[in-house]
């Protein structure tokens, strides 16, 4: 299959490779996908007291255009607010790298990744707050 | 200035000037041997005629050229004569021709048909076109080594069974599978064996009175010969194998297969099976060393790497593994300098992993994980050399990027996480 030049791009040199402490209070994890599909992502994302996306990581078992997905999904959300964030859509990362029809799902999971993550960190915000009452 | 040219795999191999991407994808198909496209050359120009006129001097001499390339290839499968080989488009046809060809003939006799789930797709979809017509077939499994049990055949056979179609050897996995155990039950009992024996002809050591095969599919492509031309041995005496021709025409081949023969690809089919008459044994030798030399280069470097089928019964060439917590496909982007194939859902149309790896049990993501290396007998120590380092660097690179081998080095059991599938 032929990839896209920013398939590649991102492939070769990935951006946010990483990963945070996930009991950091401060710190959202989302982990989708499954090995026995092919792809897993694990984005995570480091959020301030404004409700800002200081930060992003990710790791990612998958096929290039996975890889692209999640590397592209961490530099979109970088600075953005967790409700900013929440909008992307996978359409939007699908047409930013071309990637053909086979591939949709790649950009879907690095959505999802997205949600799971923002989701995280509310559920933990949420537990935070509910403590200190 | 000197710099360290060992430091990037890369940089150092194109300085040592080998030609990328590298091949080592030799089950899918193979280069033609220079000595086979000179022997065929003449017979595109100059003896051009159809080997069916009798009329002339071209066509005798084209008939004289494919008579001596049948004896060959006779000798090559240590068949009796050269009136046992029928020519065809390549082996997709031979196996349609072996398996349509006898449930027809023979479906008067009994209707059911003995298989393995690893077969080629030519062999299966043709068994599930005929359980359409009313044939029952048997897809016997393979153990996790990726061989058939022969008393698993003898299990599956009825007193309705008329043929049994077991390949030499795997195309993926390179598993040589017990031909002349199975060749020793379907002869006492009076049923027809084909074998698909494609993968291993000139490879493994395969004669088809020896082991009791009755039908074997050949291709001239995977032995340095060229495309678009097979062929099919058919049994004629102990027993008789008959068939229903699937192609209507002018009779060619004994009624078996009508078609104008492809002259030239014939003769390059004979040169080629002469090559291996001549130097298979050594050839083997030499690309098995080879072999293991890429797989010891790699497990010696990386943990967690699985050799997918069994060990002692495989083809010289073929290295099937999975580099666990990698995905195939990504693999393959990242080694984009050497020409693999991979059991990862994401090289195929359907998106689901190999059927073979699934067959031998092998869980979806080691099966995505997987990567099939045929090497050949243009690959040299030094092509080897150079995929063995890049493998290492990629997957070391693609693990540091993967949460599974995070995940694993941190003693997490991956089954135990409840994964969302989609």
């Amino acid at each position: 299959m032929a990839y896209s030049e920013k398939v590649i791009e991102h492939y070769e040199n990935p951006r946010n490779v990483g990963s945070m402490d996930q009991e950091d209070e401060s710190v959202g994890t989302g982990l989708v996908g499954a090995p026995a599909c092919g792809d897993v992502m694990r984005l995570q994302i480091r959020v301030n007291d404004a409700g800002v996306i200081e930060d992003a990581k990710f790791k990612t078992f998958g096929c290039g255009s996975a890889i692209a997905s999640s590397s592209l999904a961490t530099e979109w959300i970088k600075g953005k607010t967790i409700d900013e964030a929440a909008t992307i859509q996978n359409s939007q990362i699908a047409e930013e790298l071309s990637l053909p029809p086979v591939k949709i799902h790649c950009s879907v999971l690095a959505e999802d990744a997205i949600k799971s993550a923002i989701e995280d960190f509310k559920k933990k915000r949420a537990a935070k707050q509910a403590l200190n009452q | 200035m000197f710099t360290d040219m060992t430091a990037d795999p890369v940089d150092s191999a194109r300085v040592a000037g080998l030609k990328f991407p590298i091949y080592m994808d030799n089950h899918a198909t193979t280069p033609v041997d220079p000595r086979v496209l000179a022997a065929m050359l003449p017979y595109f120009t100059e003896t051009f005629g159809n080997a069916a006129s009798r009329t002339h001097a071209y066509g005798w001499s084209a008939e004289a050229a494919v008579d001596d390339a049948r004896d060959t290839i006779a000798q090559l499968i240590g068949a009796e004569s050269g009136k046992e080989i029928v020519f065809t488009s390549g082996a997709t046809e031979s196996d349609n021709l072996a398996i349509k060809g006898v449930a027809e003939y023979y479906k008067a006799k009994g209707n059911h048909i003995i298989t393995t789930t690893i077969e080629h797709k030519a062999v299966l979809d043709s068994c599930k076109r005929l359980e359409k017509d009313g044939f029952t077939v048997t897809y016997v499994n393979v153990g996790p080594d990726g061989l058939v049990n022969p008393k698993d055949i003898e299990a599956a056979i009825t007193d309705k069974t008329i043929l049994v179609s077991v390949m030499l050897a795997n195309n993926e996995v390179g598993t040589i599978q017990p031909i002349a155990e199975i060749g020793k039950l379907t002869r006492a009992r009076g049923i027809i064996f084909h074998t698909d024996a494609v993968q291993g002809l000139g490879k493994t050591p395969f004669d088809v009175r020896a082991m009791n095969v009755d039908l074997a599919s050949l291709t001239a492509h995977k032995i340095y010969g060229p495309k678009g031309v097979g062929a099919l041995y058919v049994r004629r005496s102990k027993p008789r194998v008959r068939l229903s021709a699937q192609m209507d025409g002018g009779g060619h081949e004994r009624g078996n297969r009508s078609g104008t023969l492809n002259v030239p690809g014939i003769v390059g089919f004979a040169k080629a099976c002469k090559i291996l008459l001549e130097e298979g044994v050594e050839e083997a030798n030499r690309i098995r060393a080879l072999r293991d030399r890429l797989h010891q280069k790699i497990t010696k470097e990386l943990d967690a790497v699985v050799l997918n089928g069994s060990a002692d019964h495989r083809l010289p060439g073929n290295l099937n593994i999975s580099f666990s917590f990698v995905e195939g496909e990504g693999l393959m982007m990242a080694i984009k300098d050497v020409a693999v194939s991979s059991g990862s859902a994401c090289t195929s149309a359907s998106l689901e992993p190999s059927y073979v790896l699934r067959s031998m049990g092998l869980e979806e993501d080691m099966a995505h994980s997987s990567i099939r290396f045929g090497l050949g007998r243009f690959n040299t120590e030094q092509e080897v050399d150079y995929v063995a380092a890049l493998v290492v660097a990629k997957v070391q690179r693609l693990r540091d990027m993967s949460p599974l081998y995070e995940m694993h080095k941190a003693g997490i059991d991956l089954k135990s996480i409840q994964w969302a599938a989609h």
